[in-house]
């Protein structure tokens, strides 16, 4: 039984990495239906901005745990957010705005061209920036005191200190998003252009803006994830965009996809689902080579007999 | 100069003789097809205008013109002695608002909440004052509630401000449209068959409103097939056939020209058109 709780609390967590990308994909998905497959490197180039900032603030490594807690970890996160959402609305103005009247598959080709840069990017050139380490192999993340390799007990189930933030992040970015998308003017005008843009712009929405609002939403957490990542992995890398990208894809549409609560329940399941599978299946199907392949049969069985996703909907109805 | 036109026209609203809207030589062209054949039309404050004419004979496209959502192949459109930018959301900003011959609310929310769609334009705060809840995003999306709850009851649903709109009767529906145009303080509406589908019960109800519009101080201009609607309404009336104005002039006027007549029930082909849109 403790096993079992073990293993959901793993993949609560790993979940909450995915619903965290995930919302990136919904949320512009709901407006702008275009499937962003550079997201995962926007979330990868988050990890890399969180470092660069852990970097410009001198590799800081024996700040005290309140320093490191609540100086150290925020202004990290900022930093990743910050990259990220620059990015993220520079590859929207570049790559997806000239082709918005174009054909579907333009702007899906375009953001697979933007994936390669990014990653090539980061890759050949994050060596070459001042102080920065070379980037064609992983680089250690720094560890920021008390999350970094923490842990506590609960009776024989082990809680490591960076599935909490993850989940706490999840927890409050979605708190965050409610807040954002059903309280604010840009929020009921993302939920407009989401359900008929053309009315939306004729009633003095700015749609443009709407979707860059909605690049940078998905950016922001998907830099949260980021940095969730590099904590829990104690590395980054340039590649690292790929398989998590994938992951929260499938997890989007797995809920649904257009549908906020869709990718935060859809990344949980999935997280769950991977977890489990390699814990209970038995025999080599069990071992973790095999975890990628029970999430993506999840998603297979779930697109044929539910192909509107687990909470269903098309449309950014409710955070 | 233009800025100086602009204050004066501001200054004495609904004073019933500001030119408004001044429309020239329109012309709206998509492939081989004239879809709108150089329409000059004046709107002034206070003003009723309707626009008529048979199916297909351009008055959707020539409301798209003006709203931005088309670009006119030639012509040009003034608004308060500007000329009109052709961007939808800057032509509302100007002060144009208009509603659909399909109703085209927004579905999955409730009718306050398309309300206050409309009042986007007139705010101001931005993401960062509502991510740390500013005072002033608070104060403003107060006022924008309040101002949105007021229009609902002024077409008489402050009692479905939490209905979503795809739940309303189809009545609703088309007052749900006209208050979310409303609330973008247009100073030029534009309804696009606003009582198709009614009973003759409703479409009283929509000539009240109408006239309550204007007492607002608006000018309004309706596109209608009904016809004692139109002529009970309008001050003037422009009758559109195969993308040209036919005729212009006080509902009476055009209500008697046989050349209206002619194009609504003078050859047969015509008769059965309507026909089947009224079925």
């Amino acid at each position: 039984m403790e096993f079992f709780f073990q293993q959901l609390i793993n993949g609560l967590s790993l979940g909450a990495l995915y619903a965290l990308i995930a919302v990136g994909y919904t949320v512009v998905y709901g407006i702008v239906q275009l499937i962003n497959f550079a997201h995962g490197e926007i979330f990868m180039v988050g990890a890399f901005g969180a470092f660069a900032t852990w970097v410009l603030l001198g590799s800081p490594t024996t700040w005290s745990l309140a320093a490191a807690l609540f100086v150290l970890l925020p202004a990290m996160i900022l930093g990743g957010v910050v990259v990220s959402v620059a990015v993220a609305l520079l590859t929207e103005r570049l790559a997806y705005r000239p082709l918005r009247t174009a054909p579907r598959l333009a702007p899906l080709i375009s953001a697979i061209g933007v994936s390669v840069f990014l990653q090539e990017f980061i890759r050949l050139f994050f060596g070459y920036i001042p102080g920065m380490p070379d980037s064609k192999r992983a680089i250690p993340f720094p560890s920021v005191e008390g999350i970094s390799g923490a842990s506590f007990q609960i009776g024989q189930v082990t809680v490591q200190m960076p599935a909490v933030f993850t989940i706490v992040a999840l927890v409050v970015c979605t708190l965050f998003l409610w807040f954002y998308v059903n309280r604010t003017k840009t929020g009921r005008a993302m939920i407009a252009t989401s359900q008929d843009p053309d009315t939306a712009r004729l009633m003095g929405i700015n749609v443009d803006r709407v979707i860059m609002a909605a690049f940078a939403v998905g950016a922001a957490l998907a830099a949260v994830a980021g940095v969730a990542h590099g904590l829990r992995y104690g590395n980054i890398d340039f590649r690292m965009g790929f398989l998590s990208g994938l992951k929260a894809f499938t997890a989007a549409v797995l809920g649904g996809i257009g549908n906020i609560n869709g990718a935060v329940v859809g990344g949980l399941v999935l997280g769950v689902v991977e977890s489990l599978a390699t814990s209970f299946i038995p025999g080599q199907f069990g071992s973790t080579a095999w975890k990628d392949v029970w999430a993506f049969a999840l998603l297979i069985l779930v697109l044929v007999f539910r192909p509107q996703g687990l909470l269903g909907a098309k449309v950014v109805d409710r955070a | 100069m233009d800025a100086a036109t602009a204050t004066t026209v501001d200054a004495a609203p609904g004073s019933g003789k500001d030119l408004l809207l001044s429309a020239t030589d329109v012309t709206m062209q998509f492939g081989g097809l004239k879809a709108v054949n150089d329409v000059s039309m004046q709107i002034h404050t206070g003003e009723i205008v309707g626009l008529i004419g048979p199916n297909g004979a351009g008055k959707t496209t020539f409301f798209n013109c003006l709203t931005g959502l088309y670009k006119p192949t030639s012509g040009s459109v003034e608004f308060i002695g500007r000329p009109l930018p052709p961007r939808p959301r800057k032509v509302v900003r100007e002060g144009m608002a208009r509603t659909f011959q399909n109703i085209r609310l927004f579905h999955n929310m409730t009718a306050l909440e398309n309300v206050m769609v409309g009042r986007y334009c007139r705010t101001k705060t931005n993401a960062i004052d509502a991510i740390f809840r500013l005072p002033r995003h608070r104060r403003e999306e107060r006022e924008a509630t309040a101002r949105s709850r007021e229009l609902l009851a002024f077409v008489g649903l402050e009692k479905h401000a939490d209905t979503l709109s795809r739940n309303l009767p189809y009545g609703d529906q088309r007052r749900l449209e006209i208050a979310r145009a409303l609330a973008t303080d247009p100073k030029l509406l534009l309804l696009d068959e606003p009582t198709a589908g009614m009973n003759p019960q409703e479409t009283r109800e929509a000539e009240d409103l109408i006239f309550r519009i204007r007492d607002l101080g608006l000018a309004i201009l309706v596109i209608e097939h009904d016809m004692r609607f139109i002529f009970n309404l309008c001050d003037r009336v422009y009758c559109l056939v195969r993308g040209e104005v036919l005729v212009e002039g006080p509902g009476e006027v055009v209500q008697n020209d046989p050349r209206v007549i002619e194009a609504y029930i003078g050859t047969p082909q015509i008769v059965e058109e309507e026909g089947n849109a009224d079925a």
